[in-house]
């Protein structure tokens, strides 16, 4: 625990910078250690003073090591503090002075006087030096005894540190139970609530390895101990208070009646000053009431005054930790704080984190009776003088516009925001007024005509420019200048930095070109060509799935492009429910100011309160545990949700990334296509001079790009023979596999049919593990019943640390099996799906 | 759980730094302060007071411009490590007497007493200043606070309080020997409010909260006596539902909450509440109410374009609060177009105390009145010059003015402390009882 090191950048005049101080120090210490001389404590003091000083200021002073334990021998307890501290900090990089402390630590331990035993123990448990640990259990097991409250405070503390230095002699010194024995009779609150501290970590940290603890964190759960600790609550500190409370959170109440009377005992917590307390009260309240839909609600009711009161006392920090919590709330239950919706409007100066927290919360709590309110509001932000709350604001507005039935007065807002002639402004609100045409294609006819109105040139960010792109290939036939203004946007395709407005671009002309092809045909060719150069992999891509549709088949090709549409009903949220709800099981912690469940923020072992015993999104985890073991019920249950929900998730994101083209069952307009083919053929006659190279009628296209197509594989091609090799013993711990799921992105995705046979024989996750165990895939984590399983698989390459993390999920009822590839070598994950593929053909043939 | 505490100062020196764990490297302080100094490019967006950095989470609170810190790796609650570090700050003011970043650096080997015994191995023991009285064993070293701004904030007119009181550290010895026997009891509101462009209220609410600070030996029981009309909660109804209250005089709060001492025994029935105040600093009680109350200030804003790229603006100020009370340093501000390149000021004739400045780099305007006296009325004409270059409407683009002020002696909620009653030792014992009323902006916005 030594101080960090000395920063250079900005040290004060005051501050020395090594070593010429420390050596001085060390000879006046020298000088000192042996003098009796009155007065002598006092330059003492001086001299300790300025060690800790430099201590404090990163400036490594271990080098006098030797000589404060010298000065230690003293009766002035302020000296003996400063030595103390200077000790904890040094003795663990230097583990063989530490021992010459240990004598006088000892000595003190045995003092008249409390608060030097007390003190004592508190360094000598602070030491941190493995091999000094028998030295503390002495010292510690009469602490534990002795008759000064503070004494057994800092015991019980100690029992927790020498735990933490070596865990075999503490559980051997049978320490454990003495605090247990404490913790039910002492009568100082302190020591009760340090014994439950420390048992909490202890056994926590025991259960894995041994049955007796894992009870004995059970027995802390139990009725009569957490009744002993809620009958006193009151007794204890704010912060011991805080303990208790989380404590009965994770306790399960046999009935009713208990439920009822923990909260009428706890109630008046709700009115402390101290926000932590109320939040502990607040979590245990939303837990104790989860299966008891009216409470519950009544539960939210009774906490809106105190969370608002304390979100507005208190400094800054704590009302946003605070603040952070009822946004947790509204978004869960807004309609229970439509009518508190003022409390949501922003402050001039409040920061922009509190602000984004508001103006979700005003998104949320928008109905009926408070949009034009709310609206308004956000309106006034819109000219604000933060732009980038300015640009929320903004999108609020039309988050309410999609989240609402009557939007006439919104969409006239968002018009008034594009003829405000900002720039920022235009570009947010260009986005909002295409999401809103593709939920209510009714109000095109107004949109369209202020949207005409704006020049291109003056949108320059990229999802706005790709917007208006959008709009203009989507409302081709109703805006006049479309194809003109696409062309225009091609002849600039260079300087289009973005690749999403290239690809929306390449699309928007092919919509174009169906509705008006004489006056889009240039573009077109202009377009493809353009694309097929890109050298941006999915511009390139779709230029040439573009250019071969149209080749195979023109009817086809507006098919694809140009479907008939139907509005889009709900957008994907961005965050599952799955997610939301463990958050919401995580209140009261950071997973709320996050906004993020524990487990992608920190690694296991520090979760703290909220363990969970599964990793990856309520699976089982490790092949062993899943073979052979049965899943508990709720577990099951949980994976179920968690399958439906990730399937039914796809489908709605779906909508979004193909530009909102809900797709149904195709019908189109036989004259556009004539009209289609017709530009086609005029578009041959145009470039009479390159020559046929194929004989079909898409001859036509290919020459009028004059492209040089390099040879394409054609994908009819049976996939060859995989040449990869799998390590058939690989090994992966959850941890990093959790680790790499979430850094890799996904290089594969896919569907595959599983055979009949297969199907059959997927009665059970296990059967499909050890057949894929076969195949050197192995299964970290599987769940699920009949018909939907979801496993992950790990594989790894056989000649290099090379891994292949796989999400599958099968549904047996449709026979299909979705799978998610990510690889640490992208290049082979290909491959590795021709061999998944294979190995999952091959299960339930014998 | 916290695995460390330190305190940086506006240039990331460590003050203070203790490590209760070691389970965090080294270099956590710095990795703090080059995150927070840069938190978004821009320099806009303030980091936020918690924050996670491979796996280490940073919680972090600024009290007089120092940074006190907290970090650790284990999913705790938010709320309770930010509460105690703004407790730790109040301890340490309470026995430093001022809290600054000298009298850390002076005292520093009394505040790692004070950590050692507020957190043991990352667990808060205990952040009461009066328990903590016995463990401390070094003599604060007091230093001056040459704006003493804490006290001038309830100074009104001649009325002058003991100034150094409140500045005086929970165990120094008075130079002259004695202790005297005083108490504190601060009312402080803070007041947030919108005014529509019409002068139409459309927010408003009153945050309010009573301090004290004990120095009376022997804790003695306390009784604090409020308005006896006063009521908590506003029943199912809105809390912005403004019929409720008005004219009828009452003081209605919407909610609030207690310290852990007080006793609402006879609350119910007299409005009073009994606690045994401990030493140092601290909050009885928080309250919020959005009845209808009579704003302190009205603000009127009007534009006029002058000419192709001039414009005027007018703002008026009018205190309506009784001419026995003064207001005083007010600010007036309000954001110009962004286009905006010079602006020329004219104050009313004979103006004193008043200070205009056009802030160039952010296009505000910036109005400020050393006093206001009840009743009077300032005014403000501002003329704008524009670039060339286009711009839209002026109006839209500027504003909203927004104020801040204090305003000693006067709570706009008539929340009163009726009386304060000490729980006598004996009849010659009569402490020293300060009842003390201020009133804050927080958000004074007034839109055009």
């Amino acid at each position: 625990m030594a101080p960090p090191a000395q920063s250079h950048r900005s040290s004060s005049p005051s501050q020395p910078s090594g070593k010429g101080e420390v050596s001085d120090l060390k000879s006046q210490l020298r000088q000192l250690a042996g003098s009796r001389a009155p007065g002598v404590d006092d330059s003492k003091r001086d001299l300790f003073k300025k060690v800790i000083s430099y201590m404090t200021i990163g400036i490594d002073v271990s080098a006098v090591f030797g000589e404060m334990v010298m000065c230690s021998a003293t009766s002035d307890i302020v000296l003996k503090k400063m030595c103390y501290l200077y000790v904890g900090n040094y003795a663990k990089v230097n583990p063989d002075l530490a021992l010459l402390t240990i004598n006088f630590l000892q000595r003190d331990c045995k003092d008249a006087d409390p608060m030097i035993r007390g003190l004592a123990l508190r360094s000598l448990c602070s030491l941190r030096v493995a091999n000094l640990v028998e030295y503390l259990v002495g010292p510690l097991g009469s602490g534990l005894k002795d008759n000064s409250s503070y004494v057994r405070i800092v015991a019980v503390m100690g029992v927790l540190k020498l735990y933490h230095i070596s865990a075999s002699t503490c559980v051997d010194a049978d320490f454990p139970q003495t605090l247990k024995h404490l913790m039910l009779n002492d009568s100082d609150t302190q020591v009760v609530a340090n014994c439950l501290t420390a048992l909490q970590e202890i056994w926590s940290a025991e259960a894995s390895t041994s049955e007796e603890a894992s009870r004995e964190r059970e027995a802390l759960l139990s009725k009569p101990v957490v009744f002993y600790f809620l009958n006193r609550i009151r007794e204890f500190s704010e912060w011991a208070q805080c303990l208790v409370l989380d404590l009965a959170a994770k306790y399960v109440p046999s009935d009713n009646n208990e439920i009822f009377d923990i909260m009428n005992l706890l109630e008046d917590r709700l009115q402390h000053a101290n926000g932590a307390v109320v939040l502990a009260t607040i979590k245990l309240f939303l837990q104790l009431t989860l299966s008891m839909a009216d409470v519950h609600q009544q539960v939210y009711e009774r906490i809106k005054a105190p969370l608002l009161t304390l979100v507005s006392s208190g400094s800054p920090e704590q009302s946003y930790a605070v603040l952070s919590h009822l946004h947790l709330l509204v978004m869960r239950a807004p309609y229970i704080f439509s009518s508190d919706y003022k409390h949501f409007y922003c402050q001039y100066n409040e920061p922009s984190y509190v602000k984004k927290l508001k103006l979700e919360m005003l998104t949320a709590v928008a109905n009926e009776s408070n949009t034009y309110e709310i609206v308004t509001e956000l309106c006034e932000y819109a000219a604000n003088v933060d732009i980038p709350i300015a640009r929320e604001s903004i999108r609020a507005v039309g988050k309410i516009a999609l989240q609402q039935y009557d939007v006439n007065a919104i969409v006239d807002r968002l018009l008034q925001f594009l003829e405000m002639e900002k720039d920022y402004v235009t570009a947010e609100a260009l986005v909002l007024v295409k999401d809103l045409l593709r939920k209510y294609p009714q109000w095109s006819q107004d949109c369209i005509a202020v949207v005409g109105n704006i020049s291109s040139k003056n949108v320059q960010e990229p999802k706005a420019k790709a917007a208006l792109i959008w709009m203009l290939g989507e409302y081709s036939q109703e805006m006049h200048d479309a194809p003109y203004i696409l062309e225009s946007l091609i002849e600039n395709w260079d300087e289009e930095h973005s690749a999403e407005v290239r690809l929306h671009l390449l699309t928007a002309v092919m919509k174009c070109f169906f509705k008006r092809p004489p006056e889009t045909q240039k573009a077109l060719g202009a377009a493809l060509a353009a694309g097929l150069a890109d050298f941006h992999q999915d511009v390139h891509d779709r230029a040439l799935f573009y250019y071969r549709v149209l080749q195979h088949n023109v009817s086809v090709a507006e098919r694809v492009v140009n479907p008939p549409k139907q509005a889009v009903s709900v957008f994907a949220d961005t965050q599952s429910s799955e997610i939301k709800d463990r958050i919401f099981d995580e209140f009261n912690s950071l997973s709320v100011v996050y906004q993020k469940p524990s487990y992608m923020f920190t690694d296991k072992e520090h979760r703290g309160p909220f363990e969970f015993s599964d990793e990856l999104g309520n699976l089982s985890i490790g092949a062993e545990s899943a073979v052979g073991t049965v899943v508990p019920a709720h577990r099951v249950e949980a994976n179920d949700k968690d399958l439906l929900l990730s399937t039914s998730e796809k489908e709605e994101i779906k909508g979004p990334s193909n530009n909102g083209s809900a797709y149904s069952a195709p019908s189109y307009d036989g004259s556009a296509v004539s009209a289609a083919s017709q530009a086609l053929s005029e578009l041959t006659i145009l470039n009479p001079s390159v020559p046929g190279l194929t004989p079909q009628s898409s001859l036509a296209i290919d020459d009028l790009l004059g492209l040089g197509l390099p040879e394409i594989p054609s994908p009819a091609a049976a996939p060859s023979p995989p040449l990869l090799k799998l390590n058939s013993k690989a090994i992966l711990d959850p941890g990093t596999f959790q680790q790499k799921w979430r850094q890799l992105p996904i290089s594969l995705s896919q569907e595959y049919s599983v055979s009949p046979q297969g199907v059959a024989a997927l009665t059970t996750s296990e059967a499909l593990l050890r057949h894929m165990q076969g195949h050197s895939i192995h299964c970290i984590a599987s769940g699920g019943q009949s018909p939907n399983f979801k496993f992950f698989f790990f594989a790894q390459k056989a000649e290099e640390l090379s891994t292949f993390l796989v999400e599958c999920i099968i549904n047996t009822s449709s026979a299909k099996a979705q799978i998610k590839i990510k690889a640490d070598d992208q290049s082979a994950s290909q491959e590795f799906s021709a061999l998944f593929q294979s190995a999952l053909s091959k299960f339930g043939v014998p | 759980m916290i695995s460390q505490f330190f305190v940086l100062s506006q240039r990331g020196d460590n003050i203070v730094f203790r490590d209760y764990r070691g389970e965090i490297q080294k270099g956590s302080t710095e990795i703090f302060f080059r995150k927070v100094k840069f938190w978004k490019e821009d320099g806009q967006e303030e980091a936020p007071p918690v924050f996670n950095l491979d796996g280490v989470n940073y919680f972090h609170v600024k009290v007089v411009g120092l940074f006190f810190v907290a970090t650790t790796r284990v999913n705790v609650s938010p709320s309770l490590v930010l509460e105690l570090l703004q407790r730790i700050a109040r301890v340490i003011k309470d026995y430093l007497g001022i809290l600054n970043e000298e009298s850390l650096r002076k005292n520093f080997v009394l505040v790692y007493e004070l950590l050692d015994e507020v957190i043991d191995f990352g667990y808060v023991q205990t952040t009461s200043t009066e328990m903590l009285k016995s463990y401390v064993f070094n003599e604060p070293i007091v230093v001056e606070d040459a704006r003493l701004q804490y006290s001038a904030l309830f100074m009104q007119g001649t009325k002058r309080m003991p100034g150094t009181a409140v500045t005086k550290s929970v165990v120094a010895n008075d130079p002259t020997g004695r202790r005297r026997e005083e108490i504190f009891v601060d009312l402080i509101e803070k007041i947030s409010i919108t005014f529509s462009s019409s002068g139409y209220i459309l927010t408003s609410e009153i945050d309010g909260t009573i301090q004290m600070k004990s120095y009376l030996t022997g804790n003695p029981e306390i009784r604090l006596a409020l308005n006896d009309d006063l009521t908590i909660g506003r029943g199912g109804r809105s809390v912005f539902d403004y019929r409720s209250s008005s004219g009828t005089g009452a003081v209605i709060l919407d909610d609030c909450n207690f310290h852990e001492s007080v006793h609402l025994d006879s609350f119910e029935t007299d409005k009073t509440l009994s606690l045994v105040p401990p030493d140092g600093e601290f909050t009885v009680m928080n309250y919020r109410l959005t009845q209808e109350f009579k704003p302190p200030f009205r603000v009127n804003t009007l534009i006029e374009e002058t000419g192709a790229l001039k414009a005027e603006v007018m703002i008026k100020v009018r205190a309506e609060f009784s001419s026995s009370i003064t207001a005083n340093t007010i600010m007036v501000q309000m954001p110009l177009p962004k286009y905006t390149t010079r602006a020329s000021f004219e104050l009313e004739p004979g103006a004193i105390g008043q200070t205009t400045n056009f802030k160039e780099a952010n296009r505000r305007l910036e109005w400020g009145l050393k006093k206001i006296v009840g009743g009077s009325e300032h005014t403000l004409r501002a003329k704008l010059t524009f670039s060339p270059e286009s711009h839209g409407n002026i109006t839209k683009e500027s504003g909203p003015v927004s104020m801040t002020f204090t305003i000693p002696m006067y709570n706009a909620s008539r929340l009163q402390v009726k009386y304060l009653q000490i729980a006598k030792k004996s009849g010659t014992y009569n402490p020293y009882r300060w009842v003390r009323y201020v009133t804050q902006a927080n958000s004074y916005v007034a839109r055009i």
